[in-house]
C-alpha cells in the first residue's frame, strides 16, 4: 500500500483549519441578522455544501459522457467519489436549510421548487448506488451507473422547471415559492465576507474528501484484483 | 489517374446509397419485427396486459376509497389519479415485458441479430408504448363511467399520447438496466420515478388544466415540457441503449 501523498496530507490539514475559520466567520464574525437572530447564520454553511454539492453532481454527469465514450475505468471511480462526497454534502445542505426554515417559515418543509428539485436530486442518487450495489461486474456496474449518473444529471433541470409551473399556475403558493419572498435579507458587507470564506472553505474540504476517496477506490480496485489473482 | 477516380466514385455512388436505403428500411424492419415479435407474444399469452389492466382498476379502487372520490374532490384529483394509476401499471408492464426477454434468453437471441442495437430499443419502446396505451384507452372509459366524468376530450389524448411516450421510453431504458441486476423486481420503480417525475409532473398539470375547462392554450407550457421531455430522453435512450445491453 502506497503511503498517502504528501500533498494531500497538507490539503487534510488546511481544510481541518479552513473549517475552523469558516465556523469562526459564520459564528462570531458575521453580524447577527436583525429579523431571524442567530438561525440565520446557518446560512453560510447551506450555501457553501449547496454550491460543492450541485457542481459535484453536474461534474459526475460530465464523467458519465468521458466513461461512456473512453471505457476507462478510471473515470467511473471519479465518478463514484464525486457523487458519494455530493450527496453527503447535498443532505447537509437539506438538513441545515430545514432547520433555518423552522423559525423563518414556521415549517420544517415546504414542497416549493427548490425544495422539491432537491429532494428529487437527491433520490436520484440514491437510487444511483442501489443500483450499483445490484450488480457484480465492475465493467456493466460502470456503464450502468454512467447512464444512470447522465439521465438523472439531465431530468434535475427539468424537473426544476416542472414544478415551477406547477406553482406558478397556483398562486397560494407563491409567496413561499420564492426564499426572497419570505425570510429574505440583504447582507452586510461581513456578511458578504463570511459567505465567500464559507463558499472557499467548503471547494476546500470537498476537494480534499474526493481525493481522498478517489484514492480510496484505487485502493479497492487493488484490493478485488488481487484477490481475482488469488483465487485464480 | 483522375480520370480513374471519377470513374470510381461514379461507380460506388450509387451503390452507396442503396445501402444506405437498405440499412435505414432494415432499420424500421428490425424495429417492426421486434414490435410485432412482442404484440404476438402478447396476444398468445395475454399474460402482459391482463395483469397491466386489472391492477389499473385495482388502483383506482383503492383511490376511491383511500381518496373518497366524491363530486367535489373528483373535479381536483382526477388528473392526479389517473397519473398515479398509469405509472403504476406502467412499471408492472415494463418490468416484465424485460423480464420476459431475459428470463428466456430471448435478449441474446436479439442481440445477435445483424440489426444496429438501437432498432432493439425501439421496437421495445414501441411495443411498451402500445400496452401502456392499449391499458389507457380501456381505463379512461371506464374511469369516465364509473365518475360521469367526460375525459374524451382531443387535448387529454394528446397529452396522455405525450406523457405516456416519456414514461416508456426512459422506463425501457431503465427497464433494460433494472433486469440485470439482483434485485431488479424492486429497483425498477426506485430507478424510474425520480428520473420521470418532470413528465409525470408536466402530464397531470396539463391534464387537471384540460378537466378544469382551460383552453388548450393556456396549457400550452406544460405540452411543450412534455414535448421537450420526448425528445430529450429518446434521443438519450437511442445514445446509450448500447452501451447497456452489450456483453
Amino acid at each position: 500500500m502506497q503511503p498517502r501523498p504528501v500533498s494531500l496530507k497538507i490539503l487534510d490539514i488546511f481544510s481541518v483549519v479552513m473549517l475552523g475559520v469558516a465556523a469562526y466567520f459564520a459564528l462570531v464574525k458575521a453580524p447577527t441578522e436583525l429579523v431571524m437572530g442567530a438561525v440565520q447564520r446557518v446560512f453560510y454553511f447551506h450555501i457553501g455544501t449547496a454550491w460543492t454539492a450541485l457542481l459535484g453532481f453536474l461534474f459526475a454527469s460530465v464523467l458519465s459522457v468521458l466513461y461512456l465514450v473512453t471505457k476507462d475505468l478510471k473515470w467511473d471511480r471519479y465518478q463514484v467519489a464525486a457523487i458519494e462526497v455530493s450527496l453527503v454534502f447535498f443532505l447537509i445542505t437539506i438538513a441545515l436549510g430545514s432547520i433555518w426554515a423552522r423559525p423563518a417559515w414556521n415549517t420544517w418543509w415546504t414542497w416549493d421548487p427548490r425544495l422539491t428539485t432537491a429532494a428529487v436530486t437527491e433520490l436520484v442518487y440514491i437510487a444511483y448506488f442501489m443500483l450499483r450495489q445490484g450488480l457484480d461486474d465492475p465493467d456493466r456496474r460502470a456503464r450502468f451507473g454512467a447512464v444512470y449518473a447522465l439521465l438523472g444529471g439531465i431530468s434535475a433541470p427539468i424537473t426544476f422547471f416542472a414544478i415551477r409551473l406547477y406553482r406558478t399556475i397556483h398562486p397560494v403558493v407563491i409567496a413561499g415559492s420564492n426564499p426572497e419572498a419570505q425570510g429574505g435579507f440583504s447582507m452586510t458587507p461581513s456578511m458578504l465576507t463570511a459567505m465567500f470564506v464559507a463558499l472557499f472553505a467548503f471547494t476546500v474540504i470537498f476537494i480534499d474528501l474526493y481525493w481522498n476517496r478517489i484514492r480510496l477506490g484505487n485502493l479497492q480496485d487493488q484490493v478485488e484484483q488481487l484477490k481475482l489473482k488469488v483465487t485464480m | 489517374m483522375a480520370e480513374d477516380l471519377t470513374k470510381a466514385a461514379r461507380k460506388t455512388l450509387p451503390t452507396d446509397r442503396v445501402a444506405r436505403e437498405q440499412t435505414s428500411g432494415n432499420f424500421i424492419k428490425a424495429i417492426s419485427a421486434v414490435v410485432w415479435k412482442d404484440l404476438q407474444a402478447e396476444f398468445r399469452s395475454r399474460e402482459l396486459f391482463l395483469a397491466m389492466l386489472v391492477f389499473s382498476l385495482l388502483i383506482i379502487l383503492i383511490f376511491n376509497f383511500a381518496l373518497e372520490l366524491d363530486i367535489k374532490t373528483r373535479q381536483s384529483v382526477t388528473a392526479g389519479v389517473l397519473w398515479a394509476t398509469f405509472a403504476f401499471a406502467g412499471t408492472l408492464g415494463l418490468n416484465r415485458s424485460m423480464a420476459i426477454e431475459k428470463d428466456r434468453g430471448c435478449i441474446d437471441g436479439l442481440l445477435l441479430a445483424p440489426v444496429d442495437r438501437s432498432a432493439i430499443f425501439f421496437g421495445k419502446f414501441i411495443s411498451n408504448l402500445v400496452f401502456m396505451l392499449l391499458v389507457e384507452i380501456i381505463v379512461l372509459p371506464v374511469y369516465s363511467v364509473l365518475y360521469n366524468i367526460n375525459l374524451f376530450q382531443l387535448g387529454l389524448v394528446l397529452v396522455i399520447l405525450l406523457g405516456s411516450i416519456g414514461y416508456t421510453s426512459v422506463g425501457t431504458l431503465i427497464s433494460a438496466m433494472s433486469v440485470q441486476t439482483r434485485t431488479r423486481d424492486i429497483l425498477l420503480p426506485i430507478l424510474l420515478f425520480p428520473v420521470a417525475f418532470a413528465v409525470i409532473l408536466s402530464a397531470v398539470k396539463a391534464s387537471g388544466g384540460l378537466l378544469d375547462g382551460l383552453t388548450f392554450q393556456e396549457v400550452l407550457f406544460p405540452i411543450s415540457l412534455l414535448i421537450t421531455y420526448d425528445v430529450i430522453f429518446i434521443a438519450v435512450a437511442f445514445m446509450t441503449f448500447e452501451s447497456i445491453v452489450e456483453e
